[in-house]
């Protein structure tokens, strides 16, 4: 397939696979935390850590809206279909993440209207057709989809379509990604940035992290070779910073990522939408500044403001680990739950529900390839 | 003294979702937990058709429900699968397919013209699998009590003598054989639906693979070991019923999977794997090493058999795991489909 196979070369990722075996140094531990949950699949799903040197462990981040999504927003917007107007459109991830004690998908199944959407314009299209309904859109995820969401308010406004509101929670990165340098058990070497959040706020706000926190991170797609070569650009920054050189903010993603972001799309977010004071993330509790809301000019497609929301807060279940796992400080098999009563079918803690989360990467593609030792050596042939 | 009642496995689950219908865990929770517990008192691992003796003579017997929406799509219509799918079923048992029963259940306003068109089908698609339709049922209901039209097949045939198919008989060292490119049904249901704004010059699989089990039962039918036709769940899902039944490891080589560049695309844009898309016109087998080439060889040369490939092999270790092994020396673990396929959000 055209401009996928090429960067799923086998002779050019062992080129690069060598060339990162050359960079690191065998007497040093590596800890490269990807903050994108498309990162985390990826890697999983293509077993790129089969690759690497064993020194080079890729600790796995925040970046996975579903992921970090609060139960209590989920209870919230599932009580609104309680009145039978309203249709609860989401993303196919959203249907299977439990609330306290259902799903959308399970109070799918006893009758509520939800309805899976591909995209928001979607959700005001079944507003057009369905007057006599009323579409709440659960709009969720990074600077990546907020554009979209955002454009799709404007739309409603200048069609003055009164039956559509958005249940904002979106967030923003980087807050999240202070958090985590932030934190006192946290010893992260370097960072593979974000790709789809870089396409919209490009990768000068990134530059705090290099010149403040002297972490170097190079923005990365999600190819075998992507992640690979920009594993290759972190060791080679680390290597120079021994050498006096400063850490910086490198883009390896450049066909997709221009370095100043799309304005277009950083335009309607500031038109749309403004941050709220402080905002809940599963796993790591409260982070000010952290996520977006409506702003007053939209209030009437605002379903915080159109309707009583209660603000339920779930607290997770004390045996789930998923905090630690979040904050990259346990690897999802030594969470006590998983595998066990956590799996991707029936998930205990949000990191299992979305393929993105890294304890539902790690189960689906990486834990039973371990069970036997003697076996690993049979299925891994690095080149 | 009490007897030991045999401990039944429970159906945990507190209601019947989607996903139990998808062919993935769910659906195997149901059957395995709930179904098969109360209704089947055989404890082997369940076919895709039962074989009985009934007066000295061996038949085998299945049935298949069919539900899809839209009716008619690329390449197909309801019509086709009903006969298609259970006639696929008996092949991948081992079974020559010989009649069917046809059953409707009809949504009260669904028009009479299209209803003849999908019995025309059934007609056409029989004559094609040389099968005959030798009776069946009629039911109809309420408007609004049933998506337009269900149509529920009933299949016997006569097993094939030289083949006999158990998971048990899985060795080490066996080899995967697929009959052709994958996901190619799935990926054009997904597309019919048209809510995804995609496009892609594809069609429907559906067609009964019995000319195809039938050159492998001739060229190499001592050798083969297991089939299965991966509908819902697709590929990985049926191997992954192999391992777990066998207790073996199956390892694929990802770079030998015959599959189009349409589904590959659309699989990569939506976040889907090839191996979990429902297939209706394919089948996958298990042959022993030393029959793999004359397998393939036999399926390669014959109509629709083409794009066959040996798409891996079979291990010891990790027991009940699937394996892949990328192009370029990575592996991953290929798990059952848990619930429905969802596009991943960003």
């Amino acid at each position: 397939m055209k401009f996928v196979d090429e960067f799923r070369e086998p002779e050019i990722i062992s080129r690069v696979v060598a060339e990162i075996r050359r960079l690191a140094d065998p007497k040093r531990h590596y800890r490269f935390m990807e903050v994108c949950g498309g990162h985390t699949h990826a890697i999983y799903r293509f077993g790129l850590t089969d690759l690497l040197p064993e020194n080079i462990e890729l600790v796995h981040g925040t970046g996975c809206p579903v992921c970090v999504l609060p139960m209590g927003r989920i209870d919230d917007a599932l009580e609104l279909t309680s009145d039978p107007k309203v249709v609860f459109a989401a993303f196919g991830d959203m249907m299977r993440v439990p609330g306290a004690a259902w799903s959308p998908l399970a109070w799918k199944a006893r009758g509520a209207d939800i309805r899976i959407i591909y995209s928001p314009a979607d959700a005001l299209k079944m507003a057009e057709k369905n007057p006599d309904r009323h579409i709440v859109f659960f709009a969720i995820g990074f600077e990546t989809t907020a554009p979209s969401t955002a454009l799709t308010l404007v739309r409603a406004r200048e069609k003055g379509i009164q039956n559509f509101s958005v249940f904002s929670n979106h967030v923003t990165i980087l807050p999240a990604i202070r958090a985590i340098l932030d934190s006192p058990d946290m010893r992260i070497d370097a960072f593979l940035g974000p790709g789809h959040v870089s396409t919209v706020i490009g990768c000068k706000p990134y530059e705090w992290i290099a010149q403040r926190e002297k972490k170097p991170i190079v923005v990365t797609g999600f190819e075998p070779l992507d992640i690979l070569q920009s594993i290759a650009m972190l060791l080679r920054q680390l290597q120079g910073q021994l050498q006096g050189e400063d850490a910086k903010v490198e883009n390896q993603y450049t066909r997709v990522v221009p370095w100043d972001g799309n304005r277009a799309a950083l335009r309607a977010i500031a038109q749309v939408f403004e941050l709220r004071p402080y905002f809940e993330w599963r796993g790591m509790g409260f982070i000010s500044q952290s996520a977006l809301r409506i702003e007053e000019e939209f209030a009437a497609w605002d379903t915080e403001r159109r309707f009583a929301i209660r603000g339920v807060r779930v607290t997770d279940p004390k045996a789930a680990q998923c905090g630690e796992v979040l904050k990259g400080v346990l690897n999802p098999a030594q969470c006590k739950l998983f595998a066990n009563e956590c799996t991707p079918e029936q998930p205990v803690g949000a990191l299992m529900v979305s393929s993105e989360g890294s304890c539902a990467g790690y189960y689906n593609y990486e834990h039973r390839k371990t069970l036997y030792s003697d076996c690993c050596s049979s299925v891994r042939c690095v080149p | 003294m009490t007897i030991p009642v045999p401990a039944r496995p429970k159906f945990q689950d507190p209601q019947i979702e989607m996903a139990h219908g998808a062919g993935g865990k769910a659906s195997r929770r149901l059957v395995e937990d709930l179904i098969a517990p109360i209704l089947l008192n055989c404890g082997e691992p369940l076919g895709d058709a039962a074989q009985l003796g009934i007066g000295g003579t061996w038949i085998a017997m299945t049935a298949d429900s069919f539900v899809v929406s839209p009716l008619r799509f690329p390449g197909g219509s309801i019509g086709h699968l009903a006969v298609n799918g259970t006639v696929n079923d008996l092949a991948v048992s081992g079974a020559k397919p010989e009649a069917l029963l046809v059953t409707f259940v009809i949504e009260a306003g669904l028009s009479s013209w299209e209803l003849e068109a999908e019995i025309e089908a059934i007609a056409s698609a029989a004559s094609r699998a040389r099968v005959v339709v030798v009776g069946g049922d009629t039911k109809v209901v309420e408007h609004g009590k049933a998506d337009r039209l269900y149509i529920t097949t009933a299949g016997i045939g006569r097993p094939l003598p030289s083949m006999r198919l158990a998971a048990d008989s899985v060795r080490p060292g066996d080899k995967i054989l697929v009959s052709g490119p994958i996901g190619d049904h799935g990926v054009t249901i997904l597309l019919a639906r048209g809510g995804l704004d995609l496009e892609a010059d594809l069609v429907s699989d559906t067609r009964s693979v019995f000319p195809l089990v039938e050159s492998l039962a001739e060229a190499a039918g001592a050798g083969v070991r297991w089939m299965r036709d991966p509908t819902r769940g697709g590929v990985a899902t049926s191997l992954n019923e192999l391992a777990r039944d066998a207790q073996i490891c199956v390892v694929l080589d990802e770079a030998a999977i015959p599959v189009r560049d349409e589904v590959r695309g659309a699989c990569e844009l939506l976040g889907l794997d090839p191996l979990h898309i429902a297939n209706e016109g394919q089948f996958i087998a298990v042959v022993a090493r030393q029959y793999a080439n004359e397998a393939l060889q036999a399926v390669l040369n014959t109509w629709g058999g083409e794009r066959a490939a040996i798409i891996g092999e079979i291990r010891e270790h990790p027991a009940a795991t699937v394996l892949c092994n990328t192009g370029y020396g990575g592996s991953r673990v290929i798990d059952m489909l848990v619930g429905d396929p969802l596009p991943r959000i960003c």
